[in-house]
């Protein structure tokens, strides 16, 4: 097909909506193809599953899809059986034959592979009643799990496109721009401007070609929000991009995403043939007269890049070091010309925009945050995973009613939001509500969404030496404050880690990372220190620890770990001695265990799975 | 995948191929370079002065954004690539000591490569596996929910499967749960 008209485009609507609409007896099992269900071999299920229902001859009646990332990404492999929403997860290719046996020929769910909600031990059926997926709003993913995301039709049967058609057919740039404008959508990369701003100042200058770029350049370390979307859904983001060429007056788009992503780059490759064989890209779109296509840039990898002049040099083959701005990238961008760049989920969540109404995204929110916000829950929590929760949600609700609380016997210590350019939060703000405002008054930043959660297992002065190693290790080099001052507060605290810190290191720590945030010249060495000055903030003790007492209360910094048991609390189970990898621990039944420091290479196995503390 | 420092007639043939299809289009140097790695697995010096002067940059711009991008390398590469997630995740979990263990199993430093040319040891952020933490990756395979003796058994393993491994390559995905 080269070109689509209104018409057409309603008619395969029609089309592809009844071919994903089950009839009475039909069965869809949604395979979960996510990076994260595909490295616990979620294709080898389906391959299985494939063959099973074609050897029984069932494949008539139950029919089986691939889908982007669930979002449960700790059960994987998932599959959702479709119509009623039965969640399977942990399957393995040789569970498949009494599934089948089960499920599609018995009628009842098999209930070794359901889910176990982990306190009650009780099992539950239903997807749609699991607590992970119940407080979440579904916006920006809301084909999450539905729709096979290498098929344009089914993105279509469920409204895809639906935005562009309005927007060309109905409504002028201007118009769109003032859409967008109410929604009050701001950006969701980190930084949070508004896009309608954005988009405005991008149509306001007259030199052309202009280009819009899509940012997936995601490299905050836990964090894969972008990535999940780009696999799961696509054709939301072309459409949000070529929205926006039709609002700035560009034709022409790319998309720079993480050469780490193998996955999500396959995807949008196939999306963008899709689309431009149904003519939604390339020339006169729908046949309004309006062109626009969109490139693949995949990255080099370069955390900076994600700073928007930053990406634009590496998109020109350049090394990726930000410029001093005015003028902004709306004015003089890629190549010197006008650029309108946002983050995947930015443009994820234009077409639902377009299609309801900016009065309808902004009734959702906080009073500066409106709409919902994806992030990526990991860390120390039962249900790790990708979720959207509502601006406004509190801390504490991600984490103990989505999440699920803190597995074993662990107490939660602190939740670290926004990655390098973040804080870690202590318990006593738990009750912080995500909106871009509130996180910046407690000192942390919404960031692109990566949530980590921390139990009393994770030393808080390490941590932020982790980030601040991440950070020296990522700065351009390009202005002093960042390239040189991070550098010393990671000298500072590689002493502290090792036991050699004073009592003066503290507030010389905070002074540098004030004066780095002050000085430095892009947003990387501006939030840098976050990790480091909000450890301090609600931390203090833990550094007092490390110095006065040459002591890391979570046991982690191994230059201040003995390695010798604590023949008192050791209650002589060899768990120690079982899991050594180099046979330091000496262990007899009814004896307490003895560890040889010779052979100890001070791995911290031993203390990772001794449950009794036993080991200082 | 290779681990001899001289680069072949043909690899040089292939080379200017890359070279003469990018040629005066805009931002060529990033997928040039991209794409001479996959066929060298690397890029020594003498490659990137040939790249400098198929697009007529300079040697100092060609090094200077090899040198900047973590996905470039100027030195060989094992046979076996071992990335170690240190994303948030994973190191919350214990990443670190996997790397520690590495080195020291394998004698190699952090972004080095063994003697007998086998492994390449290399520190990633965030593979996005997040849900699998800790994480590593060696050739295609991902393997999850590590720990130091894990870690340790899976390189054993390998040098011992020479032959299946190459079958396997690109689809072998091993789950270690």
């Amino acid at each position: 097909m080269s070109q689509l008209t209104m018409e057409e485009f309603e008619k395969i609507k029609e089309k592809a909506y009844s071919a994903i609409t089950l009839k009475e007896g039909e069965f869809r099992c949604m395979v979960c193809a996510g990076t994260g269900c595909v490295s616990c071999n979620s294709l080898k299920v389906r391959e299985r599953l494939e063959a099973e229902l074609e050897g029984r001859g069932l494949s008539e009646r139950v029919k089986v899809a691939i889908t982007g990332c669930n979002g449960f990404c700790a059960e994987g492999p998932i599959m959702v059986v479709q119509p009623k929403g039965i969640f399977y997860r942990k399957l393995t290719p040789e569970d498949i034959p009494l599934l089948i046996e089960e499920h599609f020929l018995k009628g009842r769910p098999v209930e070794k592979f359901l889910y176990t909600e982990p306190t009650s031990k009780e099992k539950i059926p239903l997807m749609k009643d699991i607590p992970f997926f119940q407080h979440q709003v579904l916006w920006a993913l809301r084909n999450r799990g539905v729709i096979n995301p290498e098929n344009i039709d089914e993105s279509v049967a469920r409204d895809g496109y639906g935005g562009l058609s309005k927007a060309l057919t109905s409504m002028t740039p201007e118009e769109v721009i003032q859409e967008v404008k109410i929604s009050g959508l701001r950006g969701r990369g980190g930084a949070g401007f508004p896009t309608g701003l954005k988009w405005e100042e991008g149509r306001r200058y007259p030199t052309f070609p202009k280009y819009v770029i899509c940012n997936g350049d995601e490299g905050d370390p836990g964090a894969f929000m972008d990535r999940s979307i780009l696999e799961a859904d696509p054709h939301a983001v072309l459409e949000g991009m070529i929205i926006c060429g039709y609002a700035v007056d560009s034709h022409q788009g790319y998309i720079y995403v993480r050469a780490e992503y193998p996955l999500a780059i396959h995807r949008l490759r196939i999306a963008i043939d899709q689309a431009r064989s149904y003519g939604l890209l390339r020339k006169n779109i729908m046949g309004s007269g309006f062109d626009f296509d969109i490139h693949i840039y995949p990255g080099a990898g370069a955390f900076v890049c994600g700073e928007s002049t930053a990406l634009m040099y590496s998109l020109e083959g350049r090394r990726g070091m930000p410029r001093i701005k005015p003028p902004r990238s709306t004015e003089a961008g890629l190549w010197g010309q006008p650029t309108v760049l946002n983050n995947v989920e930015t443009f994820a969540n234009v077409p639902a925009i377009i299609r309801n109404g900016g009065g309808w995204f902004a009734s959702t929110g906080t009073g500066g945050s409106k709409g919902t916000k994806v992030f990526a829950l990991t860390g120390t929590v039962y249900n790790v995973g990708l979720i959207e929760v509502p601006m406004g949600t509190t801390l504490r609700r991600i984490v103990f009613d989505i999440g699920g609380g803190i597995p074993e016997k662990g107490e939660f210590k602190a939740i670290q939001i926004g990655g390098p350019s973040g804080a870690c939060l202590p318990a006593s703000l738990l009750d912080t509500e995500v909106d871009f405002d509130s996180l910046d008054e407690a000192g942390a930043m919404m960031g692109s969404g990566g949530l980590v959660v921390m139990n009393d297992s994770t030393c808080m002065v390490d941590t932020a030496r982790f980030f601040t190693d991440f950070s020296v290790d990522e700065s351009c080099g390009k202005c002093v404050p960042c390239r040189v001052g991070m550098k010393v507060m990671l000298n500072i605290l590689n002493r502290i880690v090792t036991g050699q810190g004073t009592m003066e290191d503290i507030p010389q720590l905070e002074e540098l990372g004030r004066h780095v945030k002050e000085s430095s010249h892009c947003g990387l060495g501006k939030t840098a220190p976050n990790p480091v000055l909000s450890t301090i903030r609600y931390f203090r003790e833990e550094y007092e620890a490390h110095i006065q007492e040459g002591r890391c209360p979570a046991r982690v910094c191994v230059d201040l770990i003995q390695f010798r048991v604590d023949s008192e609390r050791c209650k002589m189970c060899g768990l120690c001695k079982k899991i050594c990898p180099v046979e330091a621990i000496a262990w007899e039944k009814k004896a307490p265990a003895m560890i040889d420091r010779d052979k100890c290479i001070r791995c911290r196995s031993c203390i990772q799975a001794c449950k009794f503390k036993a080991i200082d | 995948m290779r681990w001899v420092d001289s680069i072949t007639k043909e690899e040089w043939e292939k080379i200017d191929q890359v070279i003469g299809k990018y040629k005066g289009s805009h931002g060529a140097l990033i997928p040039v370079l991209k794409e001479v790695q996959d066929i060298c697995g690397y890029l020594p010096k003498k490659v990137q002065h040939r790249i400098a002067d198929g697009l007529n940059l300079s040697s100092s711009q060609v090094y200077g954004v090899v040198s900047f991008y973590a996905f470039f390398t100027i030195v060989p590469r094992g046979k076996y690539i071992i990335r170690v997630c240190l994303g948030t995740a994973c190191y919350v979990k214990g990443s670190k000591q996997i790397l520690d263990t590495l080195q020291r199993e394998l004698n190699v430093e952090v972004g080095g490569i063994t003697k007998d040319r086998k492994f390449s040891l290399e520190a990633v952020r965030c593979l996005g596996a997040c849900g699998l933490a800790p994480v590593m990756v060696v050739g295609h395979d991902t393997h999850g929910m590590l720990d130091p003796g894990k870690a340790i058994e899976i390189v054993r393993f390998y040098p011992s499967m020479e032959t299946v491994m190459v079958k396997s390559e690109g689809d072998g995905i091993v789950d270690d749960r």
